[in-house]
């Protein structure tokens, strides 16, 4: 399965996807550039996290008119994977991509820890290696990782089963005490309809080696490769 | 009218030698030009003679002092590069931007380098906030600038310090270091090398920013220092993280000779430095400097110090390459002079010459030797009678107090607002003895620390620095590291006073004198001076110890928290009836007075060898060095994080028992052994000739429960203690 990391100015986190792409689950791995558009030889791409362009105006609204962008929207009607992390989830949000917002955290300060999220829906390509209510403990890092959208859209996300990850305590309690930074119904990662964009504020690529915490993180990239895997290619 | 010389802030003495070396009367452009490069922030005048006591060399040093950071070898060819360096002033006034670009400086010096950044820590040292004031603000700008700029630019910023004294209410400390790594085949070096190759300036536009920071820097805050914000640089991290980008990617090819960063003093310090080190001449046209404003002088162009930008010296014949480079990253770099031979730094305007100097004369400020005096309050404080203070009633409430102080309490509010993951190296975060990180592709790990203690410094010049580097080495031997070098930010008063001058001059050969028994070379450093205020005169004496340590096994990296219940607790090192400089004493007692506590650094490094040595014998399962608040502090910090308890008994001694408890007595660890390894552990202790003491049982009480002579002196829920410890910065910040 080859993986595209889509490289903006600024996004300091492809070079951490890159590596576990590349080293941890041993994938064929390179940058998609921001003036790229040729995606034919990719089947997976991960918009990393980071600063693309400074997060001048607000995250992810200059990416989202990179020419890389619109090859981007194609790769994702073609039904492949995208997987958008932290600033790469902003970017899915401000492209379209994904339904809701982003907004700054309710301190209005930057937030880095380890943070438990919940797995809402393990029957997706990005989850499928986890159960549901499964707890993982994973980073965070970010200054607007509000999760915003209205009673309607929440509603739909409900629906459909599109929210994939809530943050929850240890013991897997999720409710506003649980909630780092204000967003609507705890939400941490959500889906599009057709479950193959996922964006996600924590940073699975942090916690995928346990040198660093804890290997949990893994089984996004993991689950990933296996549904690649047996949609028989 | 003061004459220009004067304005520039040169003495009679250093303009007659100016008027030597040019033979002639300067023009007021190069009047300007000496002025900067004379000042102290670049010329350290008054320094330069005492760093001769600094050991600079040693079998690990590739690169000691006088490259824009200090290079050490760590094996498999490879090599980390580092530096401490100040941003005081600018932060005082504008502590957002203060802070933010002082990050930005040292990064780009460690660019430089040739090397990719790492890592970032900081040194901070406030007033305690009261109420709503100045401090308050103060101290959340300086935290937001750090985070805002590392957090953009992707470097962890994996450790520091904030520490709290009364004396840096008008004249706060903020120190960043940087580290970086790279091959040896990588390394850059600061000089114009080949006459003809082309000086190029690539990054950010040149502005009316920082004109005259590196002066500013150079003489005490007051009130009219508010008017000098146009000296305080603007940051702008995303430039950096495009110039980090497109410099490694540049530096990768074979285009680059020299590579100089533009700090203080900008494009006349970067330009005279590197000639000089090359023996060689540069010649530079003001015009083809890109600026971003109309209307700027030569000599305004010469010495601001507008924020991300490099001085790269090119082959001559690759300047188009190189500029490739840099358009892909939607960077600009532009040729503005060339490498001569005849040695002058010559700027012209067009055709116009406008300063013509010898590049060496700018780069080597005249020395100013002084001599120093020892200080009045010396006298009064070293006299000080331990034994006139009363022994407190209730222990209990003597630890809820000192775990609650500023400077004990838990940093937590501070360093989660930084990104201290990125990059995905990192192993121990901010909280730990050190940061640690690990390299990726071997099986290596590097730790990294700040330390300063403004306090014992104050009370003692020499027997505190020596500590503050001995307690800096301590926190690398807990985390299973052997400390390597050493960077050192030295923050002082005016050094023209006799007294401060003595402090900074004990101060250095306390450091110096510790580094060689240490065995931890000086490699970097940088020199605050003129940190004074006229209400509240002098800072503390605070020197900065930046220090990087090798793990060579990552299987070696060692943390505080106990890890098993069962696990026996000792102590490494002896107790004493020491209290005088204690953090105990000041916080309980309101004293800051008495003598700092006693250290043998031969016996310093014995320990520390001793306690390295067991960890990589992987008989140790927890380890941390016992500091600030004494051997009941590092109790709790073992303990917090953790379901844990512990059974302590005090061995009987006829020391009074707050020194037992809270008093600072040097080269002691606390560590944690499994049963099964607890005899050969005893008996490599007594091999080894090194002191040790059995004290208790790690247990899952979740209670520390501390005895002695048969009776409780401690008794405290862990859950309690930890959430006193944790909320002191949340609610002082509030």
């Amino acid at each position: 399965m080859k993986f595209g990391v889509l490289n903006f100015p600024g996004s300091n986190c492809a070079e951490d996807c890159f590596h576990v792409l590349d080293k941890v689950v041993n994938q064929p791995t390179r940058y998609f550039w921001h003036q790229e558009t040729n995606t034919t030889d990719l089947d997976a791409i991960v918009v990393p996290g980071g600063f693309s362009y400074g997060d001048y105006l607000r995250p992810g609204a200059i990416a989202r008119f990179a020419p890389a962008m619109d090859a981007l929207k194609e790769f994702v009607e073609k039904g492949k994977l995208v997987i958008g992390i932290c600033n790469g989830f902003q970017i899915l949000t401000e492209a379209g991509l994904l339904p809701g917002s982003l907004i700054k955290n309710k301190s209005v300060k930057f937030l880095c820890q380890d943070q438990t999220i919940r797995v809402e829906n393990a029957k997706t390509p990005f989850t499928q290696k986890f159960h549901k209510h499964e707890l993982l403990m994973t980073p965070i890092a970010h200054n607007e990782g509000n999760y915003y959208i209205d009673d309607e859209g929440l509603a739909e996300l409900e629906a459909h089963h599109q929210i994939i990850f809530r943050y929850a305590s240890q013991d897997g309690t999720v409710d506003d005490s649980t909630n780092p930074n204000g967003s609507v119904s705890n939400i941490a990662g959500i889906c599009n309809k057709s479950f193959n964009v996922l964006g996600m504020m924590p940073h699975p690529e942090r916690n995928a080696e346990s040198l660093l915490g804890n290997a949990q993180g893994i089984k996004v990239f993991e689950s990933m490769i296996l549904s690649f895997t047996n949609s028989g290619n | 009218m003061k004459p220009l010389w004067k304005e520039a802030g040169l003495t009679q003495k250093e303009y007659d030698l100016l008027l030597q070396h040019l033979g002639r009367e300067p023009n007021p452009t190069e009047t300007a030009l000496y002025g900067v490069m004379w000042s102290e922030h670049c010329g350290y005048k008054n320094t330069r003679p005492l760093f001769k006591n600094f050991p600079t060399t040693g079998p690990r040093i590739l690169q000691g002092p006088g490259e824009n950071a200090g290079i050490v070898d760590i094996d498999d060819d490879q090599v980390i590069t580092f530096k401490v360096e100040s941003h005081n002033h600018p932060s005082a006034i504008a502590p957002f931007q203060g802070a933010a670009t002082g990050v930005g400086g040292i990064i780009r010096d460690i660019l430089a380098m040739g090397a990719k950044p790492i890592g970032v820590l900081n040194s901070l040292h406030f007033a305690t906030p009261k109420g709503k004031g100045h401090t308050k603000w103060l101290i959340s700008e300086v935290i937001r600038g750090i985070g805002d700029y590392g957090n953009c630019i992707g470097i962890p910023t994996i450790g520091g310090e904030v520490r709290f004294a009364e004396t840096y209410r008008g004249n706060p400390l903020v120190n960043a270091m940087c580290v970086g790594l790279m091959n040896k085949s990588e390394i850059q070096t600061a000089s114009a090398e080949g006459p003809g190759n082309s000086l190029m300036i690539v990054g950010n536009l040149t502005g009316r920013d920082g004109i005259g920071g590196a002066s500013f820097a150079s003489k005490e805050l007051d009130e009219t220092n508010q008017e000098d914000r146009g000296a305080v640089q603007v940051g702008d991290p995303f430039m950096e993280k495009l110039l980090i980008d497109a410099c490694l990617e540049v530096f990768a090819k074979d285009f680059v000779v020299g590579v100089q960063d533009m700090g203080a003093a900008g494009i006349i310090s970067s330009t005279s430095e590197t000639a000089s080190k090359a023996g060689n001449g540069v010649e530079i046209d003001v015009s083809l400097v890109p600026t971003r404003e109309a209307g700027m002088s030569p000599a305004e162009i010469m010495i601001s110090e507008s924020q991300e930008r490099m001085l790269l010296i090119v082959k001559q014949g690759r300047e188009d390459e190189v500029n490739a480079i840099f358009h892909k990253w939607d960077l600009h770099a532009v040729v503005i002079g060339n490498v001569t031979n005849d040695g002058f730094l010559r700027v012209k305007e067009g055709d116009v010459t406008v300063a013509e100097i010898p590049a060496a004369s700018l780069t080597d400020a005249p020395i100013i030797c002084r001599v120093g005096k020892v200080p009045d309050y010396l006298s009064k404080t070293q006299s000080f009678d331990e034994s006139s203070v009363s022994l407190p009633d209730d222990m209990n409430a003597t630890l809820q107090k000192l775990v609650s102080s500023p400077n004990i309490a838990s940093r937590r509010w501070v360093y989660r607002q930084y990104d201290h993951m990125v990059q995905t190296n990192t192993v121990v975060r901010p909280g730990g003895n050190t940061g640690v990180l690990r390299i990726k592709g071997t099986q290596k790990a590097v730790t990294f620390s700040t330390d300063a203690n403004g306090r014992y410094c104050y009370l003692n010049p020499k027997e505190g620095s020596k500590i503050v580097i001995a307690e800096a080495a301590r926190n690398h031997i807990a985390s299973g590291a052997l400390p390597i070098a050493v960077t050192d930010g030295l923050n002082f008063g005016n050094p023209e006073k006799p007294e401060i001058f003595y402090q900074l001059e004990q101060s250095i050969l306390g450091i110096s004198e510790a580094c060689r028994v240490l065995d931890t070379p000086i490699i970097s450093g940088n020199a605050s001076l003129y940190n004074e205020t006229p209400d509240q005169g002098a800072i503390y004496p605070t020197p900065v110890i930046g220090m990087a340590g090798l793990i060579k096994n990552v299987e070696h990296i060692t943390t505080k928290p106990f890890k098993r219940a069962g696990d026996v607790v000792f102590q490494v090192g002896d107790f004493s009836n020491e209290i005088g400089a204690s953090e105990y004493l000041e916080v309980i007692h309101g004293k800051i007075s008495g003598d700092v506590p006693k250290i043998e650094l031969a016996l310093e490094k014995r320990t520390q060898d001793f306690v390295l040595n067991a960890i990589q014998k992987s008989i140790i399962n927890s380890a941390t060095d016992i500091g600030d608040g004494g051997l009941a502090i590092a109790l709790t910090e073992c303990l917090y994080e953790t379901k844990f308890g512990a059974s302590i008994e005090i061995p009987e001694s006829s020391y009074r028992l707050d020194a037992l408890l809270f008093g600072e007595a040097q080269s002691r660890f606390l560590l944690s052994v499994a049963p099964d390894n607890m005899k050969t552990f005893q008996s490599y202790a007594e091999q080894s000739n090194i002191p040790i003491s059995k004290l208790g049982i790690v247990n899952s009480s979740g209670n520390l429960r501390v005895r002695y002579q048969g009776e409780s002196v401690i008794e405290q829920d862990v859950t309690t203690l930890e959430s006193m410890n944790e909320a002191t910065f949340p609610e002082m910040m509030r």
